[in-house]
């Protein structure tokens, strides 16, 4: 479904934090009291410098952490089917086919290869790499392997897909690429996307909410909103405007480093 | 010195330059010398030692030819064929029983914590105990002499398949782990399709030692358990050649089991080629 997303301040609520906090051994306080609403249709970015929460709120939404304190409520209940997720590594499995390892999701609901062939190319094909279904994980390139990543994160279309630094280890061209496809990608489908980073200039171009935080202890500090329309492209990567949000998201976190040191 | 001649056209370029056409005769000549040098050496060897025993009249039951060693592989065959049969079917079962018996363990030991708790410190003991001090109890305890010979055997085989593969199973990637945990995947599943292909190139490495000591295993129990019922395997034809001081047959029995222990490593290594060569780095051949 090509989307028309209703603007910001209109959309469904997908989840709600309230007052989550995450504690390790009684007194490393990884979280304080983040609250954030998550709507559907969002690309929020979790801006901060490293140790200041933002990997852990993601394993906390994703349900592999449970919170110490607070509440994560999902709109209508949570099910495993909603997330799909992106690491800062590929983690595709390497003795699997690229084909195969986009079916993983749907192979452990117990989906035969069959019944979804056409869910699996749709998704390649989404990222580029129809022609590479059969090729094994070793043959393809970094940015190659974030495709496929991207594409088993999309492929039974969660409700939400969290990405945790997933261009990172990339070289700056490929990441360009990989951000102009991941916007593209987002007009095409509509999902919603939570996006870890510790960029100032990715998070801005591509999310429309921009979520800063500090480290000691992991918090919330500020949070913006990127007002530029959508789609964005290479033109708006030297616009004013961008420039300005990048100067805003830029000066909120060297707040955030600043308040940690 | 000038212009002129500095100035003379360079040559055509050509698609390949001196540099590779030198890399690739280095690769011909290595790869002739990868079969030449070792058959030089044994053809020299051979050579050597037949000379030394002519010149230097060497009593056969010292150290017979390789001639006479020859004669007896031929001469025996009747006796050595069967022998090599038997102690084959003896590491080849106890292989595969350490494959089964080691797989099952490691599986149990990583799906149950306490299993492992409990039993691991057993297999270390019975892997560190030496096998010949065993055999004379197994011998006493198990009527059946070929029995006892396979558990001697299967003692010492199915330790590295067991450490090997509960590491291999334990080592599957961090985030593949929690991608399954998202994706609810049942004990199965991820026993499956994560950590039995995580374990497999683990589980082959360990093969490849067991095949070898499922082998000494055999020789060892032919050994100490004997003749008493066990029939004539190689070993024993070689220990018996050797009380009758019948030294071409010990020379002969001997090629046979290191030929064996060379046909076990190759297959097993064959095997782990097949089931790797596809995706997993020890396979690679890398480019340039």
């Amino acid at each position: 479904m090509p989307t028309t997303r209703p603007p910001l301040g209109q959309r469904d609520t997908l989840l709600k934090m309230r007052h989550v906090e995450k504690t390790f051994g009684g007194d490393i306080v990884a979280l304080k009291d983040m609250n954030l609403t998550v709507n559907d249709g969002d690309f929020i970015s979790l801006l901060g410098p490293s140790g200041c929460g933002k990997s852990t709120a993601l394993r906390l939404i994703s349900g592999l952490m449970s919170p110490t304190s607070g509440q994560i409520e999902w709109t209508g209940g949570k099910s495993k089917d909603d997330l799909g997720v992106v690491f800062q590594e590929p983690t595709l499995m390497p003795w699997a086919r690229v084909a195969d390892n986009v079916w993983l999701p749907f192979r452990l609901r117990g989906v035969s290869y069959n019944e979804v062939r056409d869910d699996v190319l749709e998704a390649l094909k989404l990222v580029g790499l129809e022609k590479f279904q059969r090729a094994f994980p070793r043959e393809l390139s970094g940015g190659m392997k974030m495709r496929v990543s991207i594409a088993r994160a999309l492929v039974t279309k969660p409700r939400l897909i969290l990405m945790d630094e997933p261009f990172a280890a990339l070289d700056e061209i490929t990441r360009h690429k990989l951000n102009n496809d991941l916007l593209a990608l987002r007009e095409a489908i509509g999902c919603t996307v939570i996006f870890v980073t510790h960029s100032v200039f990715e998070s801005v171009f591509l999310s429309d909410r921009i979520v800063v935080m500090a480290a000691r202890p992991g918090r919330v500090i500020r949070e913006l909103e990127v007002t530029a329309p959508y789609p964005r492209d290479e033109m708006f990567r030297t616009s004013p405007e961008y420039a300005a949000h990048c100067r805003e998201a830029s000066d909120a976190l060297h707040q955030a480093i600043g308040e940690a040191a | 010195m000038s212009i002129a001649e500095t100035d003379t056209p360079t040559e055509p370029v050509e698609t390949v330059d001196q540099e590779e056409l030198a890399r690739a005769r280095r690769e011909r000549i290595m790869k002739i010398a990868r079969w030449t040098l070792p058959s030089l050496v044994m053809i020299l060897t051979l050579l050597a030692w037949h000379l030394y025993v002519t010149i230097a009249e060497v009593p056969h039951y010292i150290l017979p030819g390789p001639l006479l060693v020859g004669q007896k592989m031929i001469e025996d065959w009747a006796i050595l064929w069967p022998a090599m049969i038997l102690t084959g079917r003896l590491t080849l079962l106890a292989l595969l029983f350490a494959v089964i018996g080691g797989v099952a363990l490691a599986v149990a030991f990583t799906q149950s914590k306490w299993a492992e708790m409990s039993f691991f410190p057993y297999a270390v003991i019975l892997q560190v105990t030496p096998v010949v001090a065993i055999a004379p109890l197994i011998q006493i305890y198990v009527d059946n002499a070929f029995l006892a010979a396979l558990l001697c055997a299967w003692i010492v085989a199915f330790f590295p398949i067991l450490s090997n593969t509960t590491i291999g199973l334990k080592s599957s990637d961090h985030n593949l782990q929690d991608l399954f945990t998202i994706y609810g995947a049942t004990r199965w599943q991820r026993l499956r399709y994560l950590a039995a292909p995580s374990a497999l190139p683990f589980f082959l490495g360990g093969l490849k030692i067991a095949g070898g000591l499922a082998l000494i295993g055999a020789v060892v129990a032919e050994f100490v358990i004997g003749r008493a019922g066990t029939g004539l395997g190689l070993a024993s034809t070689l220990l018996e050649a050797s009380y009758r001081f019948n030294f071409g047959r010990l020379y002969a029995a001997l090629i046979l089991i290191s030929l064996m222990g060379v046909v076990i490593f190759a297959l097993m290594s064959l095997i782990s080629h097949l089931a790797l060569y596809r995706w997993h780095e020890s396979a690679l051949k890398r480019e340039s």
